[in-house]
């Protein structure tokens, strides 16, 4: 990975909708060379994808999310991975973490309703086999998330115009 | 009825008051305008030099400080300047910290200037080194600098700019408005003229660290130059501080001593809240400034590039956050360029003519500005610019 391809990177990490062009210039490269980077780091699953990022409380889309500290019984061979993918596998499961210090997997899920999210922890979680426990941590608010901070900070009123 | 023309000085009277002023008026109506106007960065005070403000006003350190400024904060001057830019000055007596650039400009032009030195200014550049000269009862000469030679001050310029009555050389370099540069061997050209002449030069290097692909150089750099310069700087700029009125000047201790004086009088100690921040902004804030530039970097490609495609000359700026195309060929004035794109585009650039005459047939954009924002003033001017053509 070249200098250039980081900066393309970084670039779209701050916001992915950001057109080849733009990129070009930004990067002072060509055209070409911006969309055959991309597509190479897409082929090369360093790019996995696009999305927006949502505040959800702003909408009448209610959920909860909650964050799992899960431990495990690591298994012979396959150490921590099967029994995460096991875990990873299920569509409530947003993300999944291998962690070091006190427990082993962290586990972030959404579900519609309380119930659902407790649901998903007795019935689906904790029965997995080599799951030895769960903690489960409702999130209450969010402030920041990927570097974008939810509620926006007030603009200064009175400027200066022209410096 | 009072005649305020018999109160207000002559000197006062004479200075003329910015033609930009009209302009502000117009903007200030519209809901929708783009400025590119703004010379200053658009991100807030990175947060740990915010917390430290903040914490010093918990604790209540509110008082006045030592009048050259707090020890720690010129401590930490002096060991920025020596790690970034290899300028060595003693802390003790060698800086004093100011409110803003600015007041280190004002501080080190009355300093030096006596009734009818001249002070020699290349254009365009930043519009306050005349009116100081000027109050300072100095005489400001410019020297009109050109796009061809990229807006650099070659040796001949400055010798022809030179008179029996010649006191210093104004350096404004990486230039507002026009992001022109001066690389050691351009300053290496001018050394033996001002020698010569024993000129004092004042060098503003207030946009030091935003340069693209090279370093920035002082006049100060160059050893027999270093005891007859002052270096300006300050925290606006490269950490985006410009709201903390934070800056200081470095030089001979003879000057900065004189300059202490006038600070001490007019000032009395820049403001106690931005030293505390600018000692954490010094300490631990070199990171902040290389992100905001690479930041400014890609903004700038993006922009010069935009013009370009759009047809407009675009000199390559090497340094600080603005571009200086060529509008010459639209057949407008600098100042009918930007009136029209305001009120036509709703776009809010500054007409080059405000930087001195030598600026006129250019105009002056901001590039920190987000890139949402800088997408579509390029839009706004491709639109103008066709209408334009069609008249």
């Amino acid at each position: 990975m070249d200098q250039r391809s980081n900066k393309l990177l970084k670039l779209l990490e701050q916001d992915c909708t950001m057109s080849v062009p733009q990129l070009a210039a930004m990067c002072d490269c060509t055209e070409e060379d911006v969309a055959l980077r991309i597509e190479s780091m897409k082929d090369e699953g360093v790019i996995l994808g696009y999305k927006a990022l949502i505040n959800w409380e702003k909408t009448d889309n209610q959920s909860v999310e909650a964050l799992i500290e899960v431990k495990i019984t690591p298994q012979r061979d396959k150490g921590f991975d099967r029994i995460a993918e096991r875990i990873y596998q299920y569509e409530e499961v947003e993300s999944c973490y291998l962690m070091s210090g006190g427990y082993d997997v962290t586990v972030i899920i959404t579900g519609r309703t309380l119930r659902e999210v407790a649901l998903f922890v007795s019935r689906k979680l904790s029965t997995i086999e080599g799951v030895t426990s769960t903690s489960t941590h409702f999130i209450l608010k969010k402030y920041k998330q990927q570097n974008v901070i939810f509620e926006p900070r007030e603009e200064q009123k009175e400027r200066l115009i022209f410096v | 009825m009072i005649d305020y023309s018999q109160v207000i000085s002559q000197r006062v009277q004479d200075i003329k008051p910015s033609g930009i002023r009209k302009f502000f008026d117009i903007l200030e109506n519209m809901t929708d305008a783009i400025s590119l106007g703004v010379g200053e960065p658009d991100f807030q005070t990175p947060w740990h030099i915010r917390d430290a403000g903040i914490y010093s006003l918990e604790k209540g350190f509110t008082k006045y400080t030592s009048n050259a400024g707090m020890t720690d904060v010129r401590k930490e001057i002096c060991s920025y300047l020596s790690r970034r830019f290899d300028l060595r000055y003693n802390p003790d007596d060698e800086v004093v910290v100011t409110v803003g650039g600015s007041e280190a400009i004002d501080l080190a032009i009355r300093c030096i200037t006596n009734p009818g030195d001249e002070i020699l200014i290349p254009e365009p550049s930043f519009v306050c080194y005349g009116p100081i000269a000027s109050l300072a009862s100095g005489v400001p000469v410019p020297i009109p600098l050109v796009a061809d030679n990229e807006f650099r001050l070659s040796p001949e310029q400055l010798e022809a700019a030179i008179t029996p009555k010649t006191k210093a050389l104004v350096l404004p370099f990486p230039s507002n408005p026009t992001g022109g540069i001066m690389e050691l061997e351009d300053l290496q050209k001018l050394v033996p003229i001002l020698l010569e002449k024993d000129i004092i030069v004042l060098s503003d290097e207030i946009y030091a660290e935003l340069t693209y692909g090279r370093h920035h150089v002082s006049m100060a750099n160059i050893p027999e130059m270093r005891d007859r310069t002052i270096v300006v700087n300050g925290m606006s700029k490269c950490y985006s501080m410009t709201g903390w009125r934070l800056g200081y000047a470095c030089g001979p201790r003879e000057l900065i001593g004189q300059m202490t004086k006038i600070h001490q009088y007019a000032i009395m100690s820049a403001p106690t809240t931005s030293q505390y921040a600018a000692i954490e902004a010094l300490r631990n804030g070199d990171g902040d400034i290389e992100a905001m530039k690479e930041e400014y970097d890609g903004r700038r490609r993006f922009l010069v590039s935009g013009l370009r495609k759009l047809g407009l000359d675009c000199f390559e700026p090497r340094g600080a956050f603005y571009v200086f195309p060529s509008i010459k060929s639209t057949g407008l004035s600098s100042e009918e360029f930007c009136e029209r794109l305001l009120v036509e585009q709703k776009v809010a650039c500054i007409a080059g003519n405000a930087f001195g005459e030598s600026g006129e047939g250019f105009v002056r954009m901001c590039y920190a500005a987000s890139m949402q924002n800088l997408e579509e003033a390029l839009r706004r001017i491709e639109l103008f610019l066709d209408s334009l053509k069609k008249a």
